[in-house]
């Protein structure tokens, strides 16, 4: 556990001295998501309605955006090699290095997002429900392109390849977080959505630092 | 030691077995199209188009039953190192991406006189969509690499990864489809289907099965030998 | 330096594929404690394979690696990569040297997920004769002063065997010596080396390995790989 927190702080470490990665992915949310009032116009209603899918769809975006350099530093510099080579299981690794990287990402996205249902007009009984489902569902968002990310080391075209992956995995989060807000803004159950975003995260902790293990492996070879 | 497995015992075996899978293919092909298109009853709402179906059905099968292939196939070349399986996951790819291409055109041009619109956000429709993406990413990940080796296998665990999302996805896709309006599903997989019409139909989606096993022992074929060409080449650069 | 140890590691009948190619087969090593291995051999003969696949990072496509410690059962080196990961300290092509970090975050982190304390940073500076670069960040060091900070590491937190792919790459002369001095007390506890070179570096009493012994004799258009 102690080894555990050492790489989680080193990688906070890296991330606020190398500095505006946050701040960018923050940024993009935000811009994101204010071209939607550009493209379907400022009418209220018509903002109110797609709010809870835009905001969702633009966290799904700027949590991928950061994606790529989960691992590509520490590969380039041979750091992931002796990462590989400490007496910590792989998997264990990896899951540090998601929990950081939700911390520079997922987290700040959720603490921006009530900015943006102000901005997208989102009626207020979603407000809560959103940041929820937010909280439960960007982990998973971070589990699942660790997965990616592994994937795409040393590829030719990163970036590009790596929402490719990633995009249409990331779906069911996608459907059942802005259902969980749609839900809420019509008086309706939330619980069952929150349950099954709660079952994604709870299935993905279980699988996905075993499948990137499996990516960062052979990808050393 | 598997990775100096000798595939000309493969090459042999394959090379029988084509000529009979192809001429398998062709007379199932001509049967069941002959079936579909004259003996099979017209549908009493959808008349004449309802024909479609005995391409988009077994094609959106084959579809999936091609991503399970391909998931199997790369379980056993990630766990057994099993130097066929990784090309017979390489080869499988193209095939179920074009079945599942195939799916969705026919239900596109079955959509357009049953809704009057080319496409409709139905459940079934929606999940074919998403799995030719995952099928569009595996294939761009396999070919992304400068060493064949490494995409092969980030490509397996790739198709493994997606294997259990699938349900998962075909769930969810589910879920959102009865959450707005479900659009008036055709029903065609129920069980009071008439026999008229399910003949035609299992015999095209038994010919679609041999047709892809055709198709992948031609390819796995072209696999091999390439794969020689290679070889061939690395001995001139290193002299081996 | 800790009581001396003595393990053994030595690899039969090794084969290395890299790219469909075949780079060596029939390689056979032994280590014992206090032996150092010189790997030699042309570009292309496998040096940095063999290391990569004594640090677990390789699989081997045919042979094994056996680790026995000093009464017990040997084990199979490659089967569990976390232990065996523990036993080594690898240097490789990259420093591994993070631009933000300074020296001794460099290598205190090292050092702490393998169980090191704080003390040993100094220590291990001092080896190299880089106690100035203590709270200096990476992006302002050389690469010679960086490829100082991912020696000073591997002694920062002792480990049994080390693997030093090309280690005296950017080092001048006075820190070669440095390095041959830390291999002599690393040996001298019951360590074991083993490390490539182009250049000269003095370890007395070590054996030599030539990888052009090894390489694939047969040709391969009986047997094509897949």
């Amino acid at each position: 556990m102690a080894k555990f927190m050492e790489l989680v702080k080193r990688d906070l470490a890296l991330a606020f001295r190398q500095g505006m990665d946050s701040l960018m992915v923050v940024a993009f949310f935000i811009i994101a998501v204010v071209l939607f009032p550009f493209g379907v116009g400022p009418e209220v209603n018509t903002l109110a309605k797609i709010a809870g899918g835009t905001i969702w769809v633009a966290a799904l975006l700027s949590s991928m955006l950061s994606l790529e350099r989960l691992f590509q530093t520490d590969y380039d510099d041979g750091s992931l090699e002796l990462l590989a080579l400490a007496p910590i299981p792989l998997e264990v690794t990896v899951l540090a290095k998601v929990v950081a990287h939700w911390l520079t990402t997922g987290l700040p996205l959720i603490i921006t997002a009530p900015l943006l249902a102000v901005l997208m007009q989102l009626p207020m009984d979603g407000f809560g429900t959103l940041i929820l489902a937010l909280a439960l569902g960007t982990p998973t968002l971070s589990l699942i392109g660790a997965v990616g990310a592994a994937l795409i080391l040393g590829s030719r075209r990163g970036g590009v390849l790596l929402s490719l992956l990633v995009l249409p995995l990331y779906i069911p989060i996608l459907i059942f977080g802005v259902s969980a807000v749609d839900a809420a803004i019509f008086d309706e159950a939330v619980r069952p959505h929150m349950l099954f975003l709660g079952a994604l995260f709870v299935g993905a902790l279980a699988l996905t630092p075993w499948a990137a293990a499996a990516g960062l492996r052979q990808a050393l070879e | 030691m598997h990775r100096f497995a000798n595939p000309t015992r493969f090459l042999k075996i394959a090379g029988y077995v084509q000529p009979w899978m192809a001429a398998v293919t062709l007379a199932l092909f001509a049967t069941g199209l002959y079936m579909a298109f004259f003996t099979a009853p017209p549908d009493y709402q959808q008349g004449e188009s309802v024909r479609i179906m005995y391409v988009h059905v077994p094609a959106a099968w084959m579809g999936m039953f091609c991503y399970a292939a391909m998931a199997i196939a790369s379980a056993v070349a990630l766990i057994w190192k099993h130097p066929l399986a990784d090309v017979a996951a390489k080869a499988t790819a193209p095939v179920g991406a074009a079945f599942t291409f195939l799916a969705l055109a026919t239900g596109s041009l079955w959509g357009k006189p049953m809704w009057g619109t080319w496409w409709v956000w139905d459940a079934r429709l929606t999940s074919m969509l998403i799995l030719l993406f995952l099928y569009i990413g595996y294939m761009a990940l396999q070919g992304a690499f400068d060493d064949r080796a490494r995409g092969a296998k980030a490509s397996a665990v790739l198709a493994l990864v997606g294997a259990v999302n699938l349900p998962i996805i075909k769930f969810s896709v589910d879920w959102w489809n009865t959450l707005h309006q479900p659009a008036s599903v055709i029903k065609m997989d129920g069980p009071s289907i008439h026999p008229d019409m399910l003949w035609p139909l299992l015999i095209m989606a038994v010919g679609f099965k041999t047709y892809y096993m055709w198709v992948l022992l031609v390819r796995i074929r072209q696999e091999i030998t390439a794969n020689k060409v290679r070889i061939l080449r690395l001995k001139q650069v290193h002299g081996g | 330096m800790t009581k001396p140890s003595s393990n053994q590691f030595w690899g039969e009948d090794l084969t290395c594929v890299r790219g469909e190619r075949i780079v060596f087969q029939s390689l056979n090593f032994e280590l014992t404690p206090g032996g150092a291995l010189i790997l030699i051999g042309p570009n292309g003969s496998g040096k940095s394979s063999l290391l990569r696949m004594m640090a677990g990072l390789l699989q081997p496509a045919g042979g094994k690696m056996l680790w026995a410690e000093e009464a017990g059962e040997p084990e199979d080196a490659s089967q569990d990569m976390d232990l065996h990961g523990g036993r080594l300290h690898y240097v490789g092509h990259h420093d591994a040297v993070k631009p933000v970090l300074t020296a001794a975050e460099n290598i205190g982190f090292w050092a702490r997920i393998r169980g090191g304390g704080e003390d040993t940073i100094h220590e291990s500076l001092d080896v190299f004769d880089i106690k100035h670069l203590y709270d200096v960040p990476g992006r302002f060091m050389s690469a010679g002063q960086k490829r100082r900070v991912n020696l000073a590491r591997i002694i920062a937190a002792p480990a049994p065997l080390w693997l030093l792919d090309e280690p005296t790459t950017a080092l001048d002369k006075a820190t070669i010596k440095r390095l041959e001095d830390a291999i002599q007390r690393h040996r001298d506890g019951g360590g074991m080396v083993v490390l490539s070179t182009h250049s000269d570096v003095d370890t007395p009493g070590s054996k030599t390995l030539n990888l052009a012994d090894f390489a694939s004799k047969a040709p391969l258009d009986e047997h094509v790989m897949v």
